[in-house]
């Protein structure tokens, strides 16, 4: 009987279709369902009152976009340069450096966060919001160099030769053909940071000792002292957010 | 000539890479204005180095390059008044087919209405001008083709460098394309570089054919120049089909190959002085009588090849002849063979014997092509500089590279009708040649030996 099931290739998918609809579904569902409950445990919309008339909870969603594309803009202002040094041979680089740039992340990522604090304490530096924006573009940096760095690896040498042959200067090369054809790796970058910073919560916790409200942690409040339902409805906020945000990639 | 009729000047141009590799090697070549220049050869013979050095991509490392006198050898290539159609087009993915032709022209600085004037005549030549809207990643390789060519014409180059742009379309779209650039050529009047290893694109677009091979120029010539009077044996052989034999010139107007006598139209050389002659295929003439012709032997092959069949003719003295004709001449058939006077094509052997540098290590022993091999007793004292003599067919090539005393890389294969000639290139970077019955591969690894013997030091 055993076999007989087995035998059919289908029913190889039950396994994980059920791990998908216990552990991805019906979270998601949950998520869905809590969040349309008030305390009484009425449908209602009552949470999504609350947050948009909370300016406490309006604030923080709104400083925790700020904080990422803060963080966002500085990984590409710091990681675009690095990605081209390390593509063009000419500048020598060896391509080991691409892989150090990768070792951090083998490391967890709350002990190189707490290693961090550690660093700000010994140089005196205050924890705080500083620290904070440090320690996310640490974090995310290599998110945003590895796409750009692939791109431009990948870019066909005879489109630049096609240019310089067609008149362009060093610089116009840049501007009309390198620049725009590394906007892909780009676009991946800013989808791998952006995303994520927005609902991250124990870096704000560790580096600023708890003093920057993101509005991960936020949800983790709400979720810790019983407000199922509000935090629901911000977890489902967020969620929407990244989903529209993950638009901004496919329409290059 | 006068000077400013040449646009373009090479001069002593050799290129060097990092690790030693000489890839042009005192290369020098005028071209005249408004010429249509091909610059032929296999793979690696420094053709397309030639061309990007033309461009201002790479820089030689000896040697200069003038445009109109003007020397350009470090100009940046967006300083050249030149222009370059890529051999995968390198169209620009993110602009549309216009954007790409205008490309360089916005770089200029052009107004917008003479852009869209000459944009659209650009795509009109090249009978694209219907599709300035498309995105260029969505068209067929020859329209892609096309596309590259308007973008580079469109600047009005004095010259347009073609880098083997024709060798990714299939066959039928590659002939239509060589009609429409020797039309191209004729209208616009500017210069055309042409690269291609396609010896038959060469003959039949071109003006002037560069024949190149191993970093050096072989021969410089109209197609016709080039196909009936080739300047030695590889532009023979890479030019058209051919017969390549040995023989000697008796006297003035008496060629001996195949140790026969014929009448032929080639005089100037010294009494029995050693010479390669060339047969075209197409020019041999076959007999149903053996006795009617000149020679005669047994047709071992009968191709046919649409046009005319090729056939393969084996001599009683074991000489292997290919033959061309309309009629087919089964195999096994017996045929007479013989050849006009005018169509026996004589060239004087390069070498009889090959020289070679050497060091002397001891009485018996000197040291050559990168090892030491025996000799028979001399006198000479350690360390004298001598030249050394070892005729083509004293070499012995070993298949195992360790099996030889010295090792080499074969490096072009010539048949001679009843043998082979072969150009070695040793381990050391000299070049020698033998004569061998035995089949080889080009590139094939190989062991040389010379028997002591056969090493005759000359001076």
């Amino acid at each position: 009987m055993v076999s007989k099931i087995l035998a059919n290739r289908a029913n190889w998918v039950w396994p994980y279709a059920i791990v998908l609809l216990v552990f991805v579904v019906m979270p998601l569902v949950m998520i869905v369902y809590y969040s349309f409950q008030d305390a009484e445990g009425q449908w209602s919309l009552h949470n999504f009152h609350k947050f948009f008339l909370s300016t406490d909870s309006l604030n923080t969603l709104i400083y925790s976009i700020g904080i990422a594309m803060i963080t966002t803009i500085l990984c590409i202002l710091l990681g675009y340069p690095a990605a081209y040094f390390m593509s063009k041979k000419e500048y020598g680089l060896p391509k080991v450096m691409a892989a150090l740039f990768i070792l951090p992340m083998w490391i967890n990522v709350l002990l190189r966060t707490l290693a961090t604090v550690a660093l700000f304490d010994f140089a005196h530096l205050p924890l705080g919001e500083g620290a904070l924006i440090f320690g996310m573009v640490y974090n995310f940096l290599p998110f945003m160099v590895y796409p750009i760095y692939n791109t431009m690896l990948k870019m066909d040498g005879s489109l630049i030769e096609a240019a310089q042959d067609l008149g362009a200067s060093p610089r116009k090369v840049f501007t009309e053909v390198f620049f725009p054809l590394s906007m892909p790796g780009v676009y991946s970058g800013i989808v791998m940071v952006f995303m994520p910073t927005i609902s991250t919560f124990a870096l704000a916790e560790l580096l600023t000792m708890n003093n920057v409200k993101l509005f991960g942690t936020l949800i983790q409040e709400n979720i810790n002292a019983g407000l199922l339902g509000y935090g629901a409805a911000l977890s489902l906020i967020v969620l929407i957010l990244i989903g529209l945000t993950s638009f901004f990639d496919s329409e290059e | 000539m006068d000077k400013s009729d040449y646009i373009i000047q090479v001069e002593h141009v050799t290129k060097r890479f990092d690790g030693g590799k000489v890839v042009l090697n005192d290369v020098s070549l005028n071209i005249k204005r408004g010429e249509f220049v091909t610059l032929l050869g296999p793979s690696g013979c420094g053709k397309t180095t030639l061309l990007r050095i033309i461009a201002g991509f790479t820089q030689p490392t000896e040697g200069k390059v003038l445009l109109s006198g003007k020397d350009i050898t470090t100009l940046p290539p967006y300083q050249r008044p030149v222009n370059t159609v890529f051999q995968r087009y390198a169209l620009f993915p993110h602009l549309n087919v216009y954007d790409n032709v205008a490309f360089g022209l916005k770089l200029q600085k052009v107004s917008e209405d003479e852009i869209d004037k000459r944009v659209m005549s650009a795509l009109r030549i090249v009978g694209m001008n219907e599709y300035e809207e498309r995105n260029v990643n969505a068209l067929s390789g020859g329209q892609q083709q096309r596309v590259a060519i308007a973008r580079a014409i469109v600047n009005r180059p004095q010259v347009l460098l073609l880098d083997e742009p024709l060798s990714a379309l299939d066959h039928k779209l590659r002939v239509d394309m060589q009609l429409e650039l020797k039309q191209m050529h004729r209208d616009l009047g500017i210069t055309f570089i042409f690269v291609t290893h396609d010896q038959e694109e060469a003959l039949s677009m071109s003006d002037t054919i560069v024949v190149m091979n191993d970093s050096v120029i072989q021969q410089i010539g109209t197609p016709t120049d080039i196909y009936n009077e080739p300047a030695n044996p590889f532009v023979a052989d890479f030019i058209g089909e051919s017969n390549i034999l040995n023989g000697i010139m008796k006297r003035d107007f008496v060629v001996n190959f195949m140790d026969k006598d014929f009448p032929c139209v080639d005089k100037g050389f010294e009494a029995d002085a050693p010479i390669d002659v060339v047969i075209r295929p197409e020019d041999v003439v076959m007999h149903k009588d053996p006795k009617d012709g000149q020679w005669t032997g047994r047709v071992t092959s009968c191709i046919f090849k649409g046009i005319h069949y090729e056939m393969l003719v084996q001599t009683p003295d074991g000489y292997e002849i290919q033959v061309q004709d309309y009629t087919a001449y089964p195999a096994g058939t017996e045929v007479g063979m013989s050849v006009a006077p005018e169509n026996l094509h004589v060239m004087p052997c390069q070498s009889l014997y090959n020289a070679i540098d050497a060091t002397v290590i001891d009485a018996t022993h000197v040291f050559m092509l990168g090892a030491a091999f025996e000799t028979k007793l001399h006198t000479l004292p350690k360390g004298t500089h001598v030249k050394v003599a070892v005729d083509f067919d004293k070499v012995d090539l070993l298949d195992d590279p360790a099996d030889g005393t010295a090792e080499g890389q074969i490096r072009n294969i010539l048949y001679k009708g009843n043998h082979y000639f072969i150009d070695v290139k040793c381990s050391n970077g000299a070049n020698i040649q033998v004569d061998t019955n035995d089949v080889w591969e080009d590139w094939d690894m190989i062991g040389i030996s010379i028997k002591p013997e056969d090493i005759r030091i000359i001076n």
